[in-house]
């Protein structure tokens, strides 16, 4: 199933190419556009074949990591400085991946805890306070927190910086201070969304009769959570998680422009809006298969913990 | 009250028979008791409608109308300064409203379009079409949305046209899951078996006894679509690849002015230009959450048991 | 053992507390079993679980004791509760499948509660639990229980939630419906498990059921409960033959409807060799029935038996793979959208849970208006008239007609589903359960107004159902089904009297009756026919 959609997702992706308008070419070359050159771009980028070659050639190359070459590059002067699309996404996806993991590693056990606590004390004073909170956060574009964070941790009163300018040579406790601010921004967003979510899924399952019924024989409301509710939690909460973390892929986008932080979500925004198609593509190939796989773990999770599954009659 | 025959509840034996009351004393009950922080909510998009309407009348001067004075801090004369080129902030945020909010109101219609009629054809259809377009809306969905949005404006061009129809048909699918789901519910239930041994077509179905025992799930997604149909395309505006100057909108103010934010620690009010926009895109989502979750919180008559 | 005073409970619904218990008293001793009966809405439930000094979620205690062995419940906390719960007082729920936790074993969950209290060790709880499963006819005693809830059908673990209340060897146990969702012959082998194991280990109990003949096995005493308050206590053997109260009275008779034999008439429909399957899974296998004129053929089966199957064949929503449907002398094409608005109006159909078979944001003038406008043309002023004498037929008042569906009591939407098929002027009406899920009472209120239907109107009953009363009530002849089979076909009294096919024998013995010694009696001649 994950297989067939990533068939049909990267065929999407590729015809990206197809899409567009027929006189890009000149546009890209700019002043260097001659009929020659034209020609001879379209030759290199293999527009003279059928699409179907062109597909198989473009899925050939991009399982031996080649991406395909980016469009800037090639200016007015005639020299061809293109780069490989590969060698701009990777570094810039190692950064994304720290970003994403600094978030992750503190959004992920606080939400699950404040959700899990929220439930249990269901419209108690703190339950209704993180609540409202919550809500308020989500409602929140990301731009808006990052900036509020700015605005209060950094133009103000200078904790961090609020450009987070990282490259291959930070040093790990320097980059931590650097990407504090984007961080503390994704964590923020996820942390309301995941809350709110993983309360909800154990609200539903501690509405359940067994619920009832354990506690009728006598089981203390701790036992009721551990030995029950808990088991039963797993697939829920693993949902919840991997459908968050997916979102965190997205909300990357907006935080790495705000903070100028030099991550895939910044290379991507950057090739949209030069119109750089090899980049935007693989880009677009590279969070495609990540959320694609934080899905399929998501309902592998699911699978693997439904006793029903697990135990066939 | 629910009956579920498996469990049993001491309250659906006795919540009897219920009184009939008119449909405009209801609504008038309801807000009466509707918690503060949905009343809140209905004032402020009540507040967000009239100067969207309103805007040409509102405005102090035009949105594109430019000034000789760049950056000008609050004052009288403008309001909330000018931004870098010159045009008035307080003006622009106004014409905002009526953008933003307007193309968001456009795409969410277009969306709900789409994805309702379709889920309910599906749900109709249990078969074959059903099976096709859920295929086709899962693929859809695995691609970010977001991320999908960029790809198809950099290839298309960031025109206001192509922005509600690209973002209208990627959120369609969100409202076909919800529409087909809650129409699945309701083509199962036998009043909807016995119109079919009637012989009643397919339209009457439809829109008899399908569509208004689905409405209440559908007008709270309306709320949440056009919050995050509004989001996002304030984010791509922010990220300049959504609506395009010189029209006034939240999102590409936010990044115009961007720079400004570091000089709060000098000039507060200065620091907090680039915050305005951006807190009018906060608070009207907010209030529109507010609202969505106390319906439903109303409408799926949940008893806020222990 | 237990005794309860003057108890009021009040339960929290649509922003008001309503009362649910208006002042009941209680006494039950050691070894006693109390059989509480009454309409859906009595108060039962809540009356049982408070006898455990349980209140559900937005309910309370106003008033009165509730005193378990010298303890008054009402007065201790949770907590403190919490040691009588599992322990000396034990629930047995009315669905077993929804009240065990899917993932974890059986014999964890039955013995679990004794372990936690200390009562035994967990290895002798385990062997206990192993006994317990054997005394209780379970299968494969030794290892069934480490198999999972899913794992064994639903009469199994009815037997194993009452191995899990019986685990214990608690002073009180507290039946809740237990065999309600079971099917006849299931029942019988689980109303002999429980009652052998409560004889055997004296506990007090307390059976709650709406079925009377059931609690006619099961009690020694019998309480009939009426909206919050008790209408009647007696021992049962009194309570059967010589009942006090006009409501108990009612409650009764009942099950002494029955329909004098009529003559038969030609067929207005039959089905003839008749073969259905979904997708792959066969479902009617050769089926052959006939309905005369102007009677009711009662179809009788247990679930999967095919009888609703039967129903779907003849409206045209499955067409069948094979055999003929004739109607009237004519053929009927197999789908439904191939027949015509003649063939569709002759045939209604009338379902079993009025609820979801009426659209709730309709009016009852709409239900029943659509129908007339539909088939007849019949609009306006015409159409009002029309509703109006459809509505006195049915025995309701023209007030109803701007009501909703949610405005209206079990019996009356019923009513309302009758009135909409009668409004297209029909020959031949299926009645698929219609009785089913109604309180006795209302039901013989159904049953009496449908046959005095057929009377005037010369209606043809294809009347499906599980409940043998409700044939001997109305029906001329009877069908019985099995596993998508028609095992015997005829007039009632041939299909009731002696001899039967195997399958109709083990359906009719399996339907409790009134005598409290049914059950035993029925167990020692299986035990001599070596079942």
């Amino acid at each position: 199933m994950g297989a067939a959609t990533l068939f049909v997702v990267s065929l999407i992706i590729f015809s990206a190419m197809e899409l567009l308008p027929g006189d890009f070419g000149e546009t890209i070359l700019g002043q260097a556009a001659t009929e020659e050159t034209v020609a001879a771009f379209r030759r290199e980028l293999g527009l003279d074949q059928p699409a179907v070659v062109r597909y198989g050639q473009w899925v050939v190359a991009v399982l031996q990591g080649d991406l395909g070459t980016s469009f800037s590059g090639r200016n007015a002067s005639g020299t061809d400085r293109s780069r490989e699309v590969v060698d701009l996404v990777i570094p810039r996806l190692r950064n994304t991946l720290f970003l994403a993991s600094m978030a992750a590693l503190v959004a992920v056990p606080l939400s699950l805890f404040l959700g899990i606590s929220t439930a249990l004390y269901r419209n108690s004073f703190y339950d209704r306070s993180v609540n409202t909170a919550t809500l308020t956060t989500i409602s929140f574009p990301e731009f808006f927190v990052a900036y509020i964070l700015i605005l209060f941790l950094s133009s103000l009163n200078s904790v961090f910086p609020s450009l987070a300018n990282v490259d291959a040579n930070t040093h790990f406790g320097e980059r931590i201070y650097r990407a504090a601010l984007p961080a503390l921004t994704l964590t923020l967003v996820i942390v309301a969304h995941m809350m709110r979510m993983t309360r909800a899924a154990i609200i539903n399952l501690l509405a359940s009769p067994y619920i009832q019924m354990a506690r009728l024989s006598g089981a203390s409301p701790t036992e009721v959570i551990l030995k029950h509710a808990l088991p039963n939690a797993w697939a829920p909460i693993a949902t919840v998680i991997a459908f968050n973390l997916a979102y965190l892929v997205v909300g990357v986008v907006v935080v790495e422009v705000v903070f100028v932080y030099p991550g895939i979500g910044q290379l991507m925004v950057d090739a949209v809006a030069s119109r750089d198609i090899p980049v935007v593509q693989g880009c677009a190939l590279i969070f495609a298969i990540t959320y694609i796989l934080l899905n399929l773990t998501a309902d592998i999770i699911g699978i693997a913990t439904n006793p029903r599954l697990l135990h066939p009659k | 009250m629910k009956t579920d025959p498996n469990t049993y509840s001491a309250l659906g034996e006795v919540a009897a028979v219920n009184e009939r009351r008119t449909f405009w004393v209801r609504i008038v009950m309801d807000l009466r008791k509707a918690p503060l922080t949905a009343r809140f909510g209905m004032i402020i998009i009540l507040c967000y409608a009239l100067v969207a309407i309103f805007a040409p009348v509102l405005a102090p001067y035009g949105e594109a109308e430019v000034f000789p004075e760049p950056y000008a801090p609050w004052g009288s004369v403008y309001i909330f300064g000018t931004d870098q080129i010159g045009r008035d902030i307080f003006s622009r945020m106004i014409y905002g409203a009526r953008n933003t909010v307007g193309i968001a109101v456009a795409t969410t219609f277009l969306a709900f379009l789409i994805g309702g009629v379709l889920g309910l054809a599906a749900a109709i259809n249990r078969s074959w079409l059903d099976q096709f377009l859920s295929r086709s809306v899962d693929v859809l969905m695995a691609i970010p949305s977001l991320i999908f949005a960029l790809v198809l404006l950099s290839i298309f061009g960031s025109t206001v046209t192509n922005l509600i129809i690209i973002i209208a048909v990627l959120d369609s699918t969100r409202v076909f899951r919800l529409t087909r789901a809650v129409a699945l519910n309701v083509v199962v239930m036998d009043y909807v078996e016995a119109a079919r041994l009637r012989g009643e077509g397919l339209g009457w179905i439809m829109r008899r006894e399908i569509l208004p025992n689905i409405m209440p799930p559908l007008i709270a997604e309306f709320g949440l679509r056009f919050c995050f149909v509004f989001l996002t395309i304030a984010a791509l505006s922010f990220l300049g690849v959504g609506i395009q100057p010189p029209t006034a909108d939240w999102g590409s103010m936010v990044r115009d002015n961007a720079s400004l934010i570091m000089f709060a620690q000098y000039d507060l009010k200065v620091g907090l230009t680039p915050l305005l926009p951006a807190a009018a895109i906060a608070v009207l989502t907010v209030a529109i959450n507010f609202v969505v979750d106390w319906f439903l919180h109303k409408t799926s008559g949940l008893n806020d048991e222990q | 053992m237990l005794s309860i005073k003057g108890l009021k409970i009040q339960g929290f619904s649509d922003e008001k507390w309503h009362d649910i218990i208006n002042g009941i008293d209680l006494t039950l001793h050691a070894g006693e079993v109390l059989g509480l009966i009454g309409e859906s809405g009595a108060g039962k439930s809540t009356l049982g679980l408070a006898a455990m000094g349980y209140t559900q979620p937005g309910c309370r205690i106003t008033e009165g004791e509730i005193i378990f062995d010298g303890v008054d419940l009402t007065k201790l906390s949770d907590s403190e509760k919490r040691k009588f719960w599992g322990n000396r007082m034990t629930y047995v729920a009315q669905s077993a499948a929804a009240s065990f936790n899917p993932a974890r074993r059986l014999i964890v969950q039955t013995t679990a509660s004794t372990i936690r209290a200390g009562i035994k060790s967990r290895q002798d709880a385990y062997d206990d639990a192993k006994q317990l499963y054997d005394v209780l006819n379970l299968p494969d005693p030794d290892n069934i229980g480490d198999r999972y809830p899913h794992q064994v059908s639903g009469g199994q673990l009815q037997r194993v939630m009452t191995a899990m209340a019986m685990s214990p060897r608690p002073d009180l146990l507290v039946f809740d419906e237990p065999t309600t969702a079971l099917d006849v012959t299931t029942q019988v082998e689980v109303l002999a498990s429980m009652r052998s194991i409560v004889q055997e280990f004296n506990t007090a109990a307390i059976y709650i059921t709406h079925d009377l003949a059931v609690v006619a096995q099961m009690a020694d005493v019998i309480k009939v409960l009426r909206y919050g308050s008790e209408v009647e206590e007696a021992p049962t053997r009194q309570m059967l033959t010589a009942p006090q109260q006009e409501y108990t009275k009612s409650l009764w008779s009942v099950r002494a409807l029955e329909k004098p034999q009529q003559e038969v008439q030609a067929s207005v429909l039959s089905l003839k060799g008749i073969d259905a399957s979904y997708g792959a899974v066969k479902v009617l296998n050769n089926v052959n029935i006939e309905i005369p004129k102007g009677s009711t053929v009662a179809i009788v089966g247990e679930s999967g038996s095919g009888k609703s199957t039967a129903a779907r064949v003849i409206t045209g929503l499955l067409p069948q793979n094979s055999g003929t449907v004739q109607f009237d002398g004519e053929y009927l094409p197999p789908e439904l959208a191939r027949r015509s608005k003649e063939q569709k109006r002759r045939i209604q159909m009338i379902y079993q849970m009025a609820d979801t078979a009426m659209n709730p944001r309709q009016t009852v003038r709409e239900i029943i208006g659509r129908p007339l406008d539909f088939y007849l043309g019949i609009r306006g002023a015409a159409q009002t008239r029309r509703v109006t004498d459809l509505l006195e037929m049915i025995e309701l008042d023209a007030s109803f007609m701007e009501r909703l569906p949610g405005e209206l009591s079990g019996g009356q939407k019923q009513r309302i589903c009758i009135a909409r098929a009668l409004a297209a002027e029909p020959d031949f009406i299926i009645c698929d359960e219609v009785t089913s899920a109604l309180d006795q009472i209302v039901q013989e209120g159904i049953l009496k107004l449908l046959m005095r239907l057929q009377d005037e109107l010369g209606l043809t009953y294809m009347f499906i159902t599980h409940d043998i009363s409700t044939v001997n009530a109305i029906a001329d002849q009877v069908v019985v089904m099995n596993q998508g089979e028609v095992v015997e076909q005829g007039l009632k009294t041939d299909v009731f009297q002696p001899p039967h096919p195997d399958y109709t024998a083990l359906l009719l013995s399996s339907v409790p009756e009134m005598d409290p010694d049914w059950l035993s009696n029925l167990i020692s001649k299986r035990a001599d026919a070596g079942h």
